[in-house]
């Protein structure tokens, strides 16, 4: 058995350590592309969302480097993801590249099949191995998250241009030839360390932005034409709450040990979208409203064309942007995206704030001035 | 002066409006109804929503926007679920809060949220709620219930027995008479509010009768025949519409004499990317029956769906008279 997943973003490296502790064999798909993209496109249904596409791309690339298995997480609606598993069993299946399914959710058919998947991928059900892999791989994720953070505010501040990217992508080089959480762990250590050793301007008040909207594409830095750090080197400290290890602690340990989840994004977003709807709608919602609350400029909202939940909050923030008077861009995402035309979107974006910035130091007796 | 309640033209109206009137006539309000879609109602709704929406959900905001100002109520509920262990779709959980942020000067809208994910007596408790508005009284709240209820299997049998809900609520028939040409019997699978207004469908179903066609719809078919068709598939769908799309596909595969399936989706409809897909995949590996894909969006024209329509009938029609299996070349 050779196991792969797909990529989201950073998601690859807690995978890895999951698979290197319990001894699995396994592939790394290549890294997204527009090869990955322009494979999934072909395949996968027109309308169905990007994230599907990277996905059946990253199958497709894996199952060519010999991978005969696949690990997915799902659920059971309203969001689509749910369905993926399904999605990409039948679609593999017609283009003669078949992968074994391991779904990662709670089947049907109760705890026996659960168990059964648990014990085809990991050999057998040795609890405590078990328990110790998820806690270290639940860490990694926690930790990478916090580096990606720190990397969001060292970013505009670093005096070097290009000085937090540099070391970004060398521990990303480092990482793929590391095995095991406990390297995995020592490196990101390292990397924060080197992060937190670069020339600051420490006076410097950046303007700051929020990044909220669907996971897979805030999350994965292909998709988004790596937004985050695009929008540091242009000076801005950004902020994103929804994140790989939240999903982790939050959405499945608290859930399943019914502990109590933080649901501070629920209790702002309620004037506004009373249920969950599934998806990240009502994260989209409440963080936008923390957001504002926090002091923050503005707001970007980035999801992939025909998100059901995300249209649901595109037409909800408006009345956020009133009320609290912050600023929201949204950006729409599919296969056909151009980079120029995104850039310029935020570029556009980022000098509304900051001439917002000035208005509000200098107050409203601005004159545009010509000589 | 009773209280006046609108109920917009739109999405789950087809499915549920003989319920829903029932029940706020028995509590004597009054019911008013938007007008049929016409291209004012289309466009106020496009303009006043979200260009990502779908088809229906901009349809919808237009039939609100042709209430407001003649009614004291709005009734939006929040469809999550009508069903045990199933969804509709994200965007119509969060509807009537899309529809409070997005128009102006809206009366009062009942928004109760209508769960039946957990358990199906959700609904009386829904009702209840909604009933509250009207009456203080929980005996005359579940009388109207119940006799709800019975419009809504009345109006269910009649949707099975095939006619169409136009049909229903207009009182109307329009039997196919039948011509010399030969009849066709062709599934045309799709959401009630896509298919049934015929607008958005450009007359449609009442273009393939014209045409000597016998149409068979999801409705048609037995809850339990879906069911068991539905098991087909590894893991259920979660969505209603899908596990019935799905399941009533399959069935008409097993049906002797189904001529074509026609598939209808709104373009941007999330749950019919999956759907449509993976019924087109079922029929292409299971069969030869021909099958097309029409998608709506507010940029359809009559002419080209009528040209692929009647394409598609022709080339039906042809094959049942005159294939011969012999290769044309030689």
């Amino acid at each position: 058995m050779k196991v792969t997943f797909p990529h989201m973003g950073n998601t690859y490296i807690c995978a890895k350590a999951l698979m290197d502790d319990f001894g699995i064999d396994y592939v790394i798909p290549p890294f997204n592309s527009k090869k990955t993209l322009e494979i999934g496109t072909k395949y996968a249904p027109e309308l169905a969302c990007l994230p599907l596409k990277i996905n059946i791309g990253n199958f497709v690339q894996a199952h060519r480097q010999g991978a005969d298995t696949m690990i997915i997480t799902g659920g059971c609606g309203p969001c689509r993801f749910g369905y993926y598993s399904e999605m990409n069993r039948e679609i593999l299946k017609d283009i003669g590249c078949e992968l074994d399914v391991i779904a990662l959710e709670w089947p049907d058919q109760g705890l026996p099949e659960f168990l059964r998947r648990v014990k085809k991928l990991t050999g057998g059900l040795n609890v405590v191995k078990i328990s110790r892999v998820l806690k270290d791989v639940t860490q990694i994720a926690k930790m990478m998250d916090d580096f990606e953070r720190l990397s969001f505010r060292v970013r505009p501040r670093e005096v070097h241009k290009g000085d937090t990217d540099r070391i970004y992508k060398a521990f990303l080089n480092k990482v793929l030839k590391t095995a095991g959480s406990s390297e995995i762990k020592k490196l990101i250590r390292d990397a924060t360390s080197e992060l937190l050793s670069i020339d600051m301007d420490r006076d410097f008040v950046p303007l700051k932005v929020g990044i909220v909207g669907e996971i897979y594409t805030t999350i994965d830095p292909f998709t988004n034409n790596n937004i985050a750090s695009k929008l540091g080197n242009m000076g801005i400290e950004v902020d994103r709450q929804v994140t790989v290890s939240g999903w982790i602690i939050e959405h499945i340990i608290k859930n399943a040990l019914h502990l109590p989840r933080d649901l501070r994004y629920a209790e702002a977003a309620r004037p506004y979208l009373g249920t969950m709807i599934g998806g990240h709608a009502q994260e989209t919602l409440g963080h936008t409203v923390l957001y504002a609350k926090e002091g923050y400029d503005g707001v970007i909202q980035v999801y992939p064309l025909t998100c059901m939940p995300e249209i649901v909050a595109e037409s909800i923030l408006p009345a956020v942007e009133r009320d609290y008077d912050i600023s929201v861009l949204t950006l729409i995402i599919d296969e056909m995206t151009g980079e120029a035309g995104y850039d310029t979107r935020i570029e556009a974006f980022v000098d509304l704030l900051k001439r917002r910035r000035e208005r509000k130091n200098v107050g409203e007796a601005t004159v545009l001035f010509g000589n | 002066m009773p209280k006046t309640v609108g109920i917009p033209r739109g999405l789950f109206f087809y499915e549920y409006y003989p319920l829903w009137k029932r029940f706020f006539e028995e509590l004597g309000a009054q019911v008013i109804l938007s007008e049929p879609t016409s291209k004012q109602i289309l466009d106020a709704g496009v303009k006043s929503c979200v260009d990502e929406a779908c088809l229906p959900l901009k349809v919808f905001h237009g039939h609100v926007l042709n209430l407001v100002g003649k009614v004291d109520y709005l009734f939006i509920p929040r469809l999550t679920s009508v069903s045990k262990n199933e969804y509709i779709c994200p965007k119509i959980g969060g509807l009537p809060d899309m529809i409070k942020h997005t128009l102006q000067g809206l009366p009062r809208i009942i928004d109760t949220e209508i769960n039946l994910r957990k358990s199906s007596s959700n609904a009386y408790k829904a009702a209840y709620e909604i009933g509250m508005n009207f009456s203080s009284n929980s005996t005359e709240i579940r009388k109207a219930y119940k006799k709800a209820l019975q419009s809504h299997e009345a109006h269910k049998e009649k949707l099975k027995s095939g006619i169409l809900p136009d049909e229903i609520f207009s009182k109307k028939s329009a039997r196919i008479h039948p011509k010399k040409e030969l009849t066709l019997d062709i599934a045309v699978i799709g959401h009630a509010y896509n298919l049934f207004d015929s607008y958005v469908s450009m007359e449609m179903l009442a273009k393939l009768r014209k045409n000597n066609i016998n149409i068979h719809t999801i409705d048609m078919v037995d809850e339990s025949d879906i069911n068991q068709m539905h098991k087909a598939l590894r893991k259920r769908m979660f969505w209603n519409f899908g596990r019935r799309a799905v399941g009533s596909a399959l069935h008409f595969l097993g049906r002797e004499g189904m001529d074509g399936v026609i598939y209808v989706m709104s373009f941007g409809c999330g749950v019919d990317s999956f759907v449509c897909d993976m019924v087109e995949r079922r029929i292409r590996q299971n069969s030869d029956i021909p099958f097309i894909v029409l998608t709506l969006d507010e940029h359809s024209g009559e002419a080209g769906m009528d040209t692929r329509l009647e394409a598609f009938i022709d080339m039906i029609r042809w094959r049942k008279l005159n294939e011969s299996n012999i290769p044309a070349y030689g």
